[in-house]
């Protein structure tokens, strides 16, 4: 960390290296079929557009180095920028790849560790600056039924306050809350959170699922159908619980 | 300000074109000016159902072609002066359609008229989708059976979200229910939906319910609509739907069945 000496006179310096965790997605690449990933992207961002407009990310090649799939980061960049992505580093490159992201302006993170990488004594020193992590706890409150056909993708919690008919599908990386009747697809921790519950006013949905354990409709008991439950993840096992408890 | 009803369902064969028929009738009647266009093109019946089949001299694809204009297209109908019909084109298919194209005429349409009932095709493919993009309100029609409500809580989310309202963030398009094909008996025996489980399943306001009923087959077939039928119990159900969409109170009927003996002999068909 190195300090400007020229002070403003508030006696504030001008400038300041500081150090601080940010929670950046990552994405990893298991193919160098670049139409392929030019399709999937969209698709993946056509989920969330708002979400993933001017996303920053990491690109992670790897897998598809293993697999020996030589993936030309100029034309890569292309793609992801065209999407409404901005790629803010690499890992995982050759050195070729690792040459044409430098040329291109984008820095290289090691494997190990992205966050310590310019600072590996920071490591062992808390976080000075806790306030500027970066967590997406947005919460998405919808008010109108969500449709058959319809689907629902949520970074945070997902709040629902009408029905979710069947053949709707609703996602969300954290919670899902539906204050109504829940009868199509719900996903919690749909990123792997398996602290994600879901919580709903009348069960009848045709799938349920937390961090991707799931049970179909017709494997939910008919004892916790019909009525306001919770549903969460216990030992990998999922748990449907009545939200009314009777003592 | 004219307004753009959409007559719409998913799913084919529940009444769509019979329904767009009478209430486009039923509000000509009532003396607002009003057009009905047939956007089911290359399988067109709102002709044969409004009686007008042997009058189509040009058509839909026609005016959005250029190749004919609104009024040399539009048919007034023989019963009421107050209603006009755009046929389909039989010989095209629904890419003959545009939204650009759709939009003009429908543009060119509000300037003098004041409800434009627009008849949807079956399905959500592009003629269901340019019939419903620049309705200001939809009439979701839907018989008592789960793939029909199932197709019709489909059309609602593309209502929506696909719409124009939707895409420019105005007030969402209205939707009303209208429920078809309706037989209390049969309800009673479980072997149709009842009208609580149609609207607990799409939570959408109730316009109406249409009975079963011989009378409709019977108007199709003499290419009058339904609702000129005025003794007919299908004809009453238009009626009472056009009047509670233009605000007036209409207590439901036909939803249950005729209880008494008496009535069953005594009352309408």
């Amino acid at each position: 960390m190195s300090k400007n000496s020229n002070e403003t006179p508030n006696a504030l310096p001008i400038l300041e290296f500081k150090s601080s965790n940010f929670s950046v997605p990552v994405l990893a690449l298991s193919s160098n079929d670049l139409i392929a990933i030019q399709q999937q992207l969209q698709e993946k961002t056509s989920l969330a557009p708002e979400f993933f407009k001017n996303l920053p990310l990491v690109i992670d090649l790897q897998i598809s180095n293993k697999l020996n799939c030589n993936i030309d980061i100029a034309a890569l960049t292309t793609i992801i920028r065209k999407t409404g992505l901005l790629p803010i580093g690499l890992r995982g490159g050759n050195k070729q790849q690792n040459k044409q992201a430098l040329d291109l302006l984008i820095p290289i993170y090691s494997v190990n560790n992205v966050a310590t990488v310019e600072d590996p004594q920071k490591q062992q020193t808390p976080n000075p600056t806790p306030e500027t992590v970066i967590r997406d706890t947005s919460t998405m409150l919808i008010t109108q039924p969500i449709r058959s056909g319809q689907r629902i993708y949520a970074t945070g919690d997902l709040i629902i306050m009408a029905q979710v008919s069947s053949g709707a599908e609703i996602m969300a990386e954290g919670n899902i809350h539906v204050y109504n009747t829940l009868r199509g697809r719900a996903s919690a921790g749909i990123q792997g959170n398996t602290d994600a519950r879901i919580f709903c006013f009348d069960l009848q949905a045709e799938l349920i699922s937390v961090a991707g354990n799931y049970k179909v409709s017709e494997d939910i008991e008919a004892s916790v159908r019909n009525k306001p439950v919770q549903i969460y993840l216990q030992n990998q096992a999922l748990i449907i619980q009545d939200l009314i408890q009777h003592h | 300000m004219a307004r753009i009803i959409v007559v719409t369902s998913g799913k084919g064969g529940v009444g769509k074109t019979t329904t767009s028929a009478a209430i486009a009738m039923g509000l000509a009647k009532r003396g607002h000016k009003t057009a009905v266009i047939d956007f089911d093109v290359g399988l067109r019946n709102l002709d044969l159902i409004m009686g007008c089949e042997r009058r189509v001299v040009y058509d839909f694809v026609n005016v959005i072609n250029g190749e004919a204009t609104l009024n040399q297209a539009l048919i007034r109908d023989k019963n009421c002066n107050q209603l006009y019909i755009l046929p389909a084109s039989q010989t095209r298919d629904k890419d003959a359609l545009s939204q650009e194209g759709v939009g003009k005429i429908l543009d060119e349409l509000k300037k003098d008229f004041k409800y434009i009932v627009c008849d949807s095709p079956a399905g959500i493919e592009k003629g269901a989708h340019l019939a419903m993009y620049y309705a200001d309100d939809a009439f979701i029609v839907t018989n008592p059976e789960v793939s029909s409500v199932r197709d019709s809580d489909r059309m609602l989310g593309i209502l929506s979200s696909k719409s124009r309202r939707a895409e420019q963030n105005e007030e969402p398009i209205k939707e009303y229910l209208l429920l078809s094909r309706y037989s209390p008996d049969r309800v009673k025996l479980g072997e149709m939906l009842s009208v609580e489980d149609v609207q607990d399943i799409l939570s959408l306001h109730l316009l109406g319910v249409i009975p079963e009923s011989k009378s409709v087959l019977n108007a199709s077939n003499s290419g009058m609509p339904v609702i000129l039928d005025e003794k007919s119990d299908a004809g009453q159900a238009y009626a009472d739907i056009v009047d509670r969409y233009l605000g007036e109170e209409r207590p439901h009927r036909f939803i249950d069945e005729d209880k008494g003996f008496f009535r069953k002999l005594f009352g309408v068909k």
